[in-house]
């Protein structure tokens, strides 16, 4: 009785925000100007990036470092994909680019399938010699593998192009495609979170001996996470290539991974609704604080642009947020456990 | 004979934790492993379970030998285990905590899981069923969608059992379970670990310090001092026996 109470209940929750979700795409797409559809497409990759990231990072407990890699090979494998021929030995100028470069030619969906698919094969060959051992071998180890692939990305130009990157890949991203995905993403994440591999990877996370103890395959379940959340990362890497249009190894930084980071960890490590949130605060508080670069009327007092001006105001939320809610915003808490307190409270 | 347990030798550097012990336990039965602190007994536990290897000799679960093989597998053959430090999941509910010991039962894959394909509702049925069922036994049911750590000590003790439980064990090892427990309490889990057997059909191994406790409940003991067996057989000849008196139990006639 009370088991299927909470599989209504969660279908029901999940249900509602859905349809809200897909609504909101419908309507953002037809109301709002280019600028504002720009950014939420790209709140909508980096729900995509941040809810994955946080499968690994938060839920499993495993420290890593690695997204910057998984989504230049997801925007790479995508974009070398939807490039033709033609356009390719126009654009690659330091080396021809190797036959089978050329030829590899798909749609867009099957290009994401594959940036996610190899990203996750990437993911589960590292795994092998990361996770024979514990503790912070694999914040060392993901790290090295983000900078690998971004030289990689360099000193190939017969695949890549090297540092000049690729250019004109066609505009395949919009609302439709990036809200879809994510949608897509955070059901998927939900989903396995909500099953016996999420319990087991938390399991991991709080005390893996005594996961070990209860016949949990440890290194199954952490393998299981980094796939996934690697192959996200691949596809939320395509999905930024056909919105960028052009790619090129610096915008595959270990800021990239900074930079989601700052926002599991604002949101809540191990809470995907605190992801969400924390990928909406950070994008959309960045974009929407632009007006502080700017010359400023303040009662009366002009003051003069300070390029800048908005990453500082920034930081001191961050610092300000982390000092009063130290678990990030949603803790470990996830949407439908509000709800859960609420009715506790009646 | 359930578990046979062949001249294990356990060595870490020059010391030697375990020298040459062998004891067996048949179905059904309470084994108590009693000794003083450092004696091995815990070792013991871990050799069994597969987090230590044996330098010497073997473990025969139901004749068939385990060791080398890696835990979590050692719990899929029946055996189960809890620490004597509670070692409860912290961030999860005490539903879940049980849960986790299902985990290699629920046959539903990860694309099941991800898509929520028929199978996946019918084994999550079927686990959250088979848990509510033991938790009721434990007495715990009222807490399950409690936080597990926010429960006291002695409902603790018993979530980490069902949670042992829940692996569906032949051979439950406990690491003493009634330490930090008031007399109340212990004589309460001596009669949970009659229930316990009968209920599920189970064998129980424990480790424990306290004496009436482990008189009421284990049909036989084996006495450990430093490594080395000093008493095997039955528990009213181990009260008796000199040498078991002299290195543990001096202050037993008293007490």
């Amino acid at each position: 009785m009370i088991e299927d109470k909470i599989f209504t209940n969660q279908r029901l929750i999940n249900l509602a925000i859905i349809i809200t979700a897909i609504w909101f795409t419908w309507f953002a797409q037809n109301t709002f100007d280019e600028y504002t559809i720009r950014i939420i497409n790209n709140v909508a990759i980096f729900i995509i990036l941040a809810v994955s990231y946080n499968l690994i990072n938060g839920v499993t407990g495993q420290f890593s470092l690695e997204p910057n890699g998984f989504v230049a090979i997801g925007a790479y494998v995508t974009a070398i994909l939807l490039v033709d021929s033609e356009g390719m030995l126009y654009q690659y100028d330091i080396e021809d680019p190797y036959p089978w470069v050329l030829a590899l030619q798909t749609n867009f969906l099957w290009a994401l399938i594959l940036s996610g698919t190899i990203s996750a094969l990437l993911a589960l060959s590292l795994s092998f010699p990361v996770f024979r051992v514990r503790g912070d071998y694999l914040a060392i180890v993901t790290l090295g593998f983000g900078f690998i692939i971004r030289i990689l990305a360099i000193n190939s130009p017969e695949i890549t192009n090297g540092s000049l990157g690729i250019n004109d890949i066609p505009e395949y991203s919009n609302l439709y495609w990036t809200g879809g995905v994510a949608i897509f993403t955070v059901m998927a994440i939900l989903n396995i979170i909500y099953s016996k591999y999420g319990r087991a990877m938390k399991a991991v996370r709080d005390d893996e001996d005594a996961a070990t103890a209860m016949g949990v395959n440890t290194f199954k379940i952490k393998t299981l996470a980094f796939s996934t959340s690697a192959f996200f990362e691949g596809v939320g890497g395509g999905l930024l290539a056909a919105l960028l249009t052009s790619i090129s190894p610096d915008l595959f930084t270990f800021f990239l991974t900074f930079q989601l980071l700052i926002i599991i960890v604002l949101g809540g490590l191990g809470s995907t609704t605190g992801a969400i949130l924390g990928t909406i605060f950070v994008m959309a508080g960045l974009e929407y604080m632009r007006f502080l670069d700017e010359p400023m009327n303040i009662l009366g007092m002009e003051t003069e642009a300070m390029p800048g001006m908005r990453m500082v105001v920034f930081s001191l939320i961050l610092i300000l947020v982390m000092l009063f809610a130290r678990e990030g915003l949603m803790g470990k808490k996830e949407l439908s456990d509000l709800f859960k307190r609420k009715k506790a409270d009646k | 004979m359930i578990l046979e347990v062949c001249n294990v030798t356990k060595k870490f550097g020059g010391v030697t934790a375990i020298k040459d012990t062998s004891f067996s336990v048949k179905a059904k039965e309470i084994y108590g492993l009693i000794g003083p602190n450092g004696a091995g007994k815990t070792t013991m536990f871990n050799i069994i379970t597969g987090n230590y290897e044996p330098t010497e000799g073997d473990i025969k679960f139901h004749g068939q030998k385990i060791n080398g093989i890696k835990p979590f597998k050692i719990v899929h053959r029946g055996i189960a285990r809890t620490f004597q430090n509670i070692r409860l999941f912290k961030s999860m509910t005490v539903m879940d905590n049980v849960l986790i010991g299902f985990d290699y039962q629920a046959s539903y894959s990860y694309l099941e899981a991800i898509f929520r394909l028929p199978r996946f509702f019918k084994e999550e049925r079927r686990v959250r069923k088979r848990a509510i069922e033991i938790m009721e036994v434990l007495d715990i049911a009222q807490y399950a969608e409690e936080l597990a750590t926010s429960l006291s000590y002695g409902q603790q003790r018993k979530v980490e059992i069902a949670r042992a439980l829940a692996a569906n064990p032949q051979l439950l090892l406990l690491d003493e379970p009634a330490a930090g427990m008031n007399p109340l309490e212990t004589h309460e889990l001596a009669e949970l670990f009659f229930k316990i057997r009968d209920e599920f059909d189970i064998t129980i191994l424990l480790i424990e310090h306290d004496m009436k406790f482990v008189n009421k409940l284990c049909d036989r003991v084996m006495v450990l001092d430093y490594g080395k067996t000093i008493f095997e057989g039955d528990i009213k000849d181990a009260i008796q026996n000199e040498e078991v008196i002299k290195a543990y139990l001096g202050d037993f006639k008293h007490a």
